[in-house]
């Protein structure tokens, strides 16, 4: 079984949305990465750490009925592909969605939610899943 | 660069070989091979091996000196080297193994590659095959390697209107293929309904979608081309071989429903042999799932983007068909040994090349393409193989 280490250190970027924006060529990722692969070595020194709004609309998504023993006690849980309204797409689940019409398109926002935890006494991995935002009444 | 060609080639039967061990089957591979090439041991350079992931299979580490060891090698010390790439060991071990050869570092060469998934329950052996995608960012949110293929599936449908049919036709068709391979894992046809009533593993993906977990070996020996006439009276020759990478997560690629990779690998193949899709007979996929042989199809070149899943159920790429795909059963059918597959594909384009492919044969094959894929397409390997 791993430390908890392993998971901690992604923990501020996975709690909190953190990627980054090149300022070189203007483009936002996320997670953090050392260098912009568009702008490889121009970029040192121009990248900027960004908060994401957490904003964003489904692009791709799927049932998953075949899922790890972990998360048995989900099943089925939706997965989709999210691309924020920034720009990066993840991959995470749509959760509180149990009555409404999921499409590509929907707009959805980023929670943080329990992940999945590691037997009764083990770690529980905290992060983001997505619940579709409703259309304002008229 | 010297010209490289293949003088042997064997493996085992795919499915579930619960009475035998990692060694067993990749010995059992290898010596076919060997045999098959007319060679003796100890005109053997080199060995190399690809394996996806031993230590959580088998709890085995080292394999390259494990498969030499057992190989009867031990006292000539050859260099045996393991190679990895997910999905695409097999593949990318060819690939060492050529550049070896053409390099004029060594000789004679065998590459093998082998796995034994089913000394682990499904459950396990699904978390190993997710490893082959980026655990912190998709497996820990939940994504499984079948969820990752569903979600390019969803998309493929969306953007070029691909039906559930036609993702079932690939399946049919390679079932068909199986059933002519006396050792494939899967030996009988199946219909449209069989894939579209079996149980959803993320939809829209089903079981009859998904290549199984198998265990098996496959194995080849190189040479350079003008010494193989020495061996064999048919050569094989390697005409092109393309390598490339791309980024480890789905969400991070430029469009899901292309793999970068194998346009680029397959470009460089074809580059290097000075080949275009129009010379191609037959070709062996990495059709890990359905959707996945709808994209290679249109990735290397064979096909417009979108027209993949139409090609598959117009029967374009069926024995007869424009351009025979995955005639052994593919990895749908055959059986998916992950470290096994790049090199089992070479096993069938030869076997097609030399006219020795039986029930199953397509007439006056030239030359073959082999494409093996690692991950979600974070590696590609292509070869293409020529009748001297």
């Amino acid at each position: 079984m791993a430390t908890a280490p392993r998971y901690w250190r992604e923990n501020d970027s996975r709690y909190n949305l953190l990627g980054f924006k090149c300022n070189n060529c203007g483009r936002n990722y996320f997670p953090p990465r050392a260098i912009c692969p568009v702008c490889h070595r121009k970029s040192v020194g121009k990248i900027e750490e960004i908060k994401l709004k957490g904003t964003g609309k489904i692009f791709s998504f799927t049932e998953v009925h075949d899922c790890p023993e972990e998360l048995a006690t989900q099943k089925p849980y939706v997965l989709a592909m999210v691309e924020f309204d920034e720009g990066p797409k993840v991959t995470g689940q749509i959760i509180d969605c149990e009555h409404c019409e999921l499409e590509i398109g929907t707009p959805v926002r980023a929670t943080l939610r329990k992940l999945s935890e590691e037997g009764p006494s083990g770690i529980i991995h905290y992060g983001y899943k997505f619940v579709p935002v409703k259309p304002k009444a008229p | 660069m010297r010209r490289v060609a293949v003088i042997g080639v064997g493996d085992t039967e795919f499915g579930e070989l619960w009475d035998y061990s990692f060694r067993d089957i990749g010995i059992q591979a290898g010596l076919a091979a060997v045999a098959d090439a007319n060679i003796s041991a100890d005109q053997i350079d080199a060995l190399y091996v690809g394996n996806m992931s031993a230590g959580r299979f088998i709890e085995q580490e080292h394999i390259g000196a494990l498969i030499a060891d057992y190989a009867g090698l031990a006292r000539d010390h050859i260099p045996a080297t393991r190679v990895e790439a997910a999905g695409a060991s097999g593949g990318l071990a060819l690939r060492q193994g050529f550049t070896a050869v053409a390099s004029g570092l060594h000789d004679i060469v065998v590459v093998g590659g082998a796995e034994k998934m089913t000394d682990v329950s499904d459950t396990e052996s699904a978390a190993i095959q997710s490893s082959a995608a980026d655990q912190e960012w998709e497996t820990v949110l939940g994504a499984t390697f079948p969820a990752l293929h569903a979600l390019i599936a969803k998309r493929h449908m969306h953007e070029y209107g691909t039906t559930r049919e036609q993702m079932a036709d690939v399946a049919v068709k390679n079932h068909k293929n199986g059933s002519m391979n006396p050792k494939a894992q899967f030996q009988r046809e199946i219909t449209r309904e069989t894939v579209t009533s079996s149980p959803i593993v993320a939809s829209p993906l089903r079981v009859f979608d998904c290549a199984p977990s198998s265990d098996g070996a496959a194995g080849v020996v190189l040479c350079p081309l003008d010494m193989a006439k020495k061996f064999i009276e048919t050569p094989i020759e390697i005409v092109g071989s393309g390598q490339a990478s791309d980024t480890l997560a789905l969400h991070h690629r430029k469009d899901i429903c292309t793999m970068e990779a194998t346009k680029v690998a397959a470009k460089r193949a074809f580059a290097m042999a000075n080949l275009t899709t129009k010379d191609v007979d037959i070709a062996e996929v990495h059709d890990n799932f359905t959707i996945s042989e709808i994209l290679a199809i249109e990735d290397l070149g064979f096909f417009k983007k979108g027209e993949g899943g139409k090609a598959t159920e117009a029967g374009l790429t069926s024995l007869e068909g424009e351009i025979a795909v995955n005639t052994s059963g593919g990895l749908k059918a055959r059986g998916d040994p992950i470290g096994a597959t790049g090199l089992a594909q070479v096993v069938e384009i030869v076997t097609q090349l030399r006219g020795k492919a039986g029930k199953r044969q397509v007439k006056e094959a030239t030359v073959g393409l082999a494409h093996n894929v690692g991950g979600t397409g974070a590696t590609a390997v292509v070869h293409l193989f020529r009748r001297v």
